[in-house]
């Protein structure tokens, strides 16, 4: 392959190191240093991708990251390809395959080109219009409409690359290395502030680099000479770090931004493996330095989009920077002096320029004369009236415009051409000014919006902020650094500065052709189709917003976000509206600035680091004993211990019944635990939860619920009393650090007088909770010293002992309804006593069991479980647990909101057993429950909260919520699911052992 | 992301902290003598102006200490950090 468009070597591409590359299947050669975008226009491709809607043909457009056409797939044949990547942007390295999009069956010959004969069909909000008839079709509609949406294809396997955070502080951030950039990044880093300097292009310098404009100088030498030598310096700066390939992302308040670095997107294969690709860096900058930038606005007129038809400064770059003509045969359409240094780079490289078609009635830059001398003809005061050319650009027609600029006038002047430079002016890129929430003001006269005002925090510098001419540019440079960083000079003040200066301005947002508005296609979002026509449309129909009528045409919300033809869109509307365009706003800009990856977002939060997890001291010996674990809040803990080819279902019946039966060891480290300490303990206890608790004795234990100040049930456990004025509360195992916030948030806000001290000890106890008739024998084998009666040791009781000097504290208490024992030992003990358990629990076949079981047994006493049973709608009331509510306080959390009247109403869902007709028929969790089965619309009565199969009770059980359930007691309702009714009878709660006597068996 | 100036630790960020909606609602004293709309008042009822807006913020991952803080909603402002029991700045 031939690389024919390739006119003089560039210092910027290495043409001894030769790369080969596929796109749509075909090899193509580049060199390094070239982007894909570069290396194809070399080729003579220009021809890329369709547009979304209407399937057109589409070249590249631009150089940069605002590149709205040439999006690629990368990898295509791969399973972790990556869509949506711009050709503008991707380093071309040997070994590169990418593909067109959004075309079949290839770019050069896609089906879906039919809908651009269709086009008339297909207005603004065609979709919301067309398919809303007949109302019965939506679904087969939707089948279509989905199969054409998206862009792209997205990977279907597990993304192999290592992603990377790092945070970053620093005293200056200086965004964009252009010319601004580069000398307020080193002014900074030499005053001694430590600065970064990022720059979304792997080479610094930005447009002054390769800017080709004799006429530009700087201390007598052309200014892209004279920036190499200040680059050159900033190796021997210290405090300075520069990050190329890194662009910004995002701005938000208080300096914080983020970027993402590339680090191998741009390396051959090899080079790549074990390397991070790329990084999300996190900074927190002291002073902000935007320097972004401004892009170039292409021009609206009539088929504005063909394929060679790109922005002025695009062709610059590609002659200057890569040394790649885009065309043999070349025309700039331009409404200001820029597209004249692009064409006279062109004619300087010996590349054919055809002509300069200009809106204006004249210029007097310095410029006009060389453009003149050259021999190229300039046609003043006129406009491109159509294109033509179906995948490429093949000639334009042109037309003398009117002097209100409207309509035009005199005969069509045809000039054939292969590429066409469009050049609409300059829009300052204030993207991630405005993401930092600073405001944006119109400059009516040059048609842009700059940023309002410096702050001491951040500045806008370059044209970014609003300075297009070098000496403009380093002027207001010079002077905003020594304020914003407040030093007394910069080194680069006192320098000459020549350059020309643009004087005759003409702005015509929407252009006009021969042919009706109707007739044409003038663009204004490339990516998403939408034209200046879909935009009168909308004001036709009455939207007036800008927002709105950005959603109801989609322009700007491609991968682009629009950076090419907002400006337009917004002028387009304020023109027919005949309003001002600052008073009609910009749309939000809203990060990212380019897309990320989830890979960059996540970093190394993937796979077991995806979020933080929680593991019991005793965790090895579960993994030894093949638990299975299920996740608790960020706890792993064990689920159930199957044995060898034993189902769950089967193992939880074997560990049910064993724990009633004869011992069961549970491990109940997780629970949150909370050392209460102070001479106010007991008013705070009396104050957080419904009973009292003034009265509990030092030594034993009591069960306790906490409400929200809603009256909705919150949190419960056990809480013991060790001393005085020292207490232990357990709280659920999710419900640990909110129950710690919650308690904190009272004692320093609401009740600072109490004396109290709250410590989170969770970690610091591990729990083995043994059950069952057999539990007293074992814990006697344990501590033989201990005397374990009734008497000595009752229920809701506690003794701190020694076992083997480790010291313990033992609770009698039970959530099971068995006899049971809680043996709370340092964490650091607690496989050790873990152990000691087992053995001594080895003669009564002690099973050790988990959540499963656990849940399954406390089930068949009907006790409830946060956050399963209830959902922050349930009261005490509701849970038929009116017991534990103290009615003699005069206040706890919550106590006012159960006497509230929506609280007090007798038909709120309340909690019911409930049984099935078929004992073996086990209901599902989340289950609805109705009265009648032949109701329309049938009343929904509530829901299956907890169900299981009681391996004791040998029947179904569930727990539900029932609207007016405590007064249907025996009634029949049913459950229907979806391929049968099933029916169940309202139940007493508790299910097994009524009286409570196993508790001292 | 703020910067939030934590007034027991100094400047942290955001994500050490948590917010606690609006501050200087009194728990009543007696709650049961109130009116259930009284106490409706105290349970739902929230400003959320737009302006400054007086809030209470946790330093949660932090010293866990509770504060206040003043900030202008509108452009996320923090114009004043103080402690609980304090009163709110006037300007």
């Amino acid at each position: 392959m031939s690389q024919n468009l390739r006119v003089k070597s560039s210092e910027f591409i290495d043409e001894t190191n030769r790369i080969s590359f596929k796109f749509d299947g075909k090899t193509y050669y580049g060199f390094k240093g070239d982007t894909l975008a570069s290396a194809l226009i070399a080729n003579n491709v220009h021809l890329v991708g369709r547009s979304f809607k209407y399937h057109r043909p589409r070249g590249i457009m631009t150089s940069g990251s605002e590149e709205p056409n040439a999006i690629v797939q990368v990898n295509p044949n791969s399973n972790i390809t990556e869509p949506n990547a711009r050709a503008t942007e991707i380093e071309i390295y040997e070994g590169l395959e990418a593909s067109s999009q959004n075309c079949w069956p290839s770019v050069n010959f896609d089906i879906g080109g039919i809908n651009n004969f269709l086009a008339p069909l297909f207005p603004a909000g065609f979709y919301y219009k067309t398919f809303m008839w007949p109302k019965s079709f939506w679904e087969k509609y939707e089948f279509f409409i989905r199969h054409s949406a998206g862009l792209g294809k997205s990977p279907n396997t597990r993304d192999p690359d290592i992603y990377d955070h790092r945070n970053i502080h620093c005293d200056v951030l200086v965004v964009g290395a252009g010319i601004s950039g580069i000398l307020a990044a080193k002014n900074a880093a030499k005053n001694n502030f430590k600065t970064l300097l990022l720059d979304e292009k792997n080479e610094l310098g930005g447009s002054t680099i390769f800017d080709g404009n004799e006429d530009n100088k700087i201390n007598h030498n052309s200014a892209a000479e004279w920036l190499k030598k200040e680059i050159n310096e900033l190796k021997n700066i210290k405090n300075l770090e520069i990050k190329t390939r890194t662009s910004v992302a995002a701005y938000h308040q208080y300096n914080y931004l983020l970027a993402r670095e590339n680090l191998t997107d741009h390396l051959v294969k090899k080079d790549k493996k074990n390397k991070i690709r790329q990084r999300l860096l996190k900074i927190r900058a002291k002073k902000v330095i935007l320097a972004t930038g401004a892009l170039e606005r292409p021009l609206v007129f009539n088929n504005n989009d063909r394929p060679g038809i790109m922005l002025s400064s695009a062709i610059k770059k590609y002659s200057n920077f890569y040394g790649v003509a885009c065309g043999t045969k070349n025309i700039f359409f331009t409404n200001n002096d820029s597209a004249y240094e692009s064409a006279l780079s062109l004619h300087n490289k010996g590349i054919k320029v055809e002509a300069i078609i200009d809106i204006r009635e004249n210029s007097d830059a310095k410029i006009i004369k060389k453009i003149n001398d050259a021999g190229i003809k300039i046609y003043w005061a006129h406009t491109i009236v159509d294109t033509r050319g179906y995948k490429r650009l093949s000639g334009v027609s042109i037309m003398k415009l009117s002097n209100d600029g409207t309509s035009v006038t005199g005969s069509k002047i045809s000039i054939s051409c292969n590429c066409l430079g469009i050049a609409g002016g300059w829009t300052p890129a204030v993207h991630l000014y405005t993401q930092s929430g600073s405001k944006l003001t119109f400059d009516e006269e040059r048609k842009i919006f700059i940023p309002i005002a410096d702050t001491k925090e951040q500045i806008s510098v370059g044209s970014c902020g609003g300075d297009f001419e070098l000496d403009e540019i380093i002027k207001n440079l010079n002077y905003k650094l020594k304020n914003f960083l407040n030093i007394n000079k910069t080194d680069f003040e006192g320098i000459t500065l020549e350059n020309d200066h643009e004087t005759s301005k003409r702005n015509i947002w929407l252009l006009p052709s021969d042919q009706t508005i109707g007739k044409t296609k003038p663009f204004v979002d490339y990516q998403n189709d939408a034209t200046a026509k879909d935009i009168k449309l909308a004001l036709r129909e009455g939207f007036r917003s800008i927002e709105h009528v950005k959603r109801y045409t989609t322009t700007g919300m491609g991968t682009d976000q629009g950076k090419l033809g907002n400006m337009h869109a917004l002028g387009i509307i304020a023109d027919t509206a005949g309003v001002k365009m600052g008073e009609l706003g910009t749309t939000t800009f809203r990060p990212p600035y380019t897309p990320l990856t989830f890979g960059t977002i996540v970093g190394r939060n993937v796979g077991e680091f995806f979020d933080t997890f929680r593991r019991t001291p005793m965790n090895d010996w579960h993994i030894k004993n093949k638990a299975k674990f299920e996740n608790v809040g960020q706890w792993k803990r064990s689920w159930y211990y199957p044995k060898e080819g034993e189902t769950m279902h089967q193992a939880v019946q074997r560990e049910s019944k064993a724990a009633r039966k004869s011992a069961g060891i549970l491990d109940a480290s997780t629970l949150g635990k909370i050392d209460i300490q102070g001479s106010d303990a007991s008013e705070f206890l009396n104050r957080v939860y419904t009973n009292a608790w003034s009265k509990l004795a030092i030594g034993k234990c009591r069960y306790g619920l906490m409400l929200n100040e809603d009256g909705m049930v919150y949190d419960d456990g056990v809480t013991t009393r060790l001393g005085e004025n020292h207490y232990i509360m357990t709280t659920t195992t999710g419900g640990a650090a909110n129950v710690l916030g919650k308690l904190e948030d009272y004692l320093q806000t609401e009740w600072p007088e109490l004396d109290v001290y709250l410590t989170s000890v969770t970690d610091h106890f591990a729990t083995a909770s043994l059950c069952g008739p057999n539990s007293k024998k074992i814990l006697n084998k344990i501590i033989p010293d201990l005397d374990l009666s009734d008497d000595n040791f009752p229920h809701m009781s506690f003794k701190e002992v020694l076992i083997d000097k480790i010291k313990c504290r033992i609770m009698r208490i039970s959530f099971t309804g068995e006899l049971s024992y809680e043996i709370n030992a340092p964490a650091s003990y607690g496989e050790a006593i873990w152990q000691k358990c087992i053995e001594a629990g080895k003669e009564f076949n002690i099973t050790p069991y988990g959540t499963e079981t656990m849940h399954l047994l406390r089930a068949e006493k009907g006790f409830i479980i946060v956050g399963q049973d209830t959902d922050g709608t349930m009261t005490p009331i509701d849970l038929q647990m009116d017991w534990i509510v103290s009615k003699k306080k005069y206040d706890f959390i919550g106590k006012r909101s159960l006497y509230r009247s929506d609280t007090m109403r007798e038909d709120r869902k309340q909690l019911v057993g409930l049984l099935t007709e078929d004992p073996n028929i086990v209901l599902e969790e989340g289950a609805q429950i109705v009265s009648e089965l032949n109701q329309k619309p049938v009343e929904m009565l509530g829901h299956v909260t907890s169900s299981y199969f009681s391996p004791n009770l040998n029947k179904s059980i569930a727990l539900a919520v029932v609207k007016d359930g405590k007064n249907m007691m025996g009634r029949k309702l049913f459950v229907p699911m979806e391929n049968k009714n099933i029916s169940v009878t309202v139940a007493n709660t508790v299910f097994y052992d009524e009286k409570n006597e196993r508790l001292n068996a | 992301m703020f910067l939030i100036n934590c007034p027991y630790c100094g400047e942290r960020d955001q994500q050490e902290f948590k917010a606690g909606g609006e501050a200087h609602i009194e728990r009543p004293k007696q709650p049961t003598e109130l009116s259930d709309d009284e106490w409706a008042e105290y349970l739902f009822m929230r400003k959320n102006i737009k302006g400054v807006q007086f809030e209470r913020w946790n330093h949660a991952h932090g010293c866990r200490k509770w504060f206040n803080m003043a900030r202008d909603t509108s452009n996320d402002e923090i114009k004043a950090i103080y402690k609980m029991g304090e009163k709110p700045p006037t300007q």
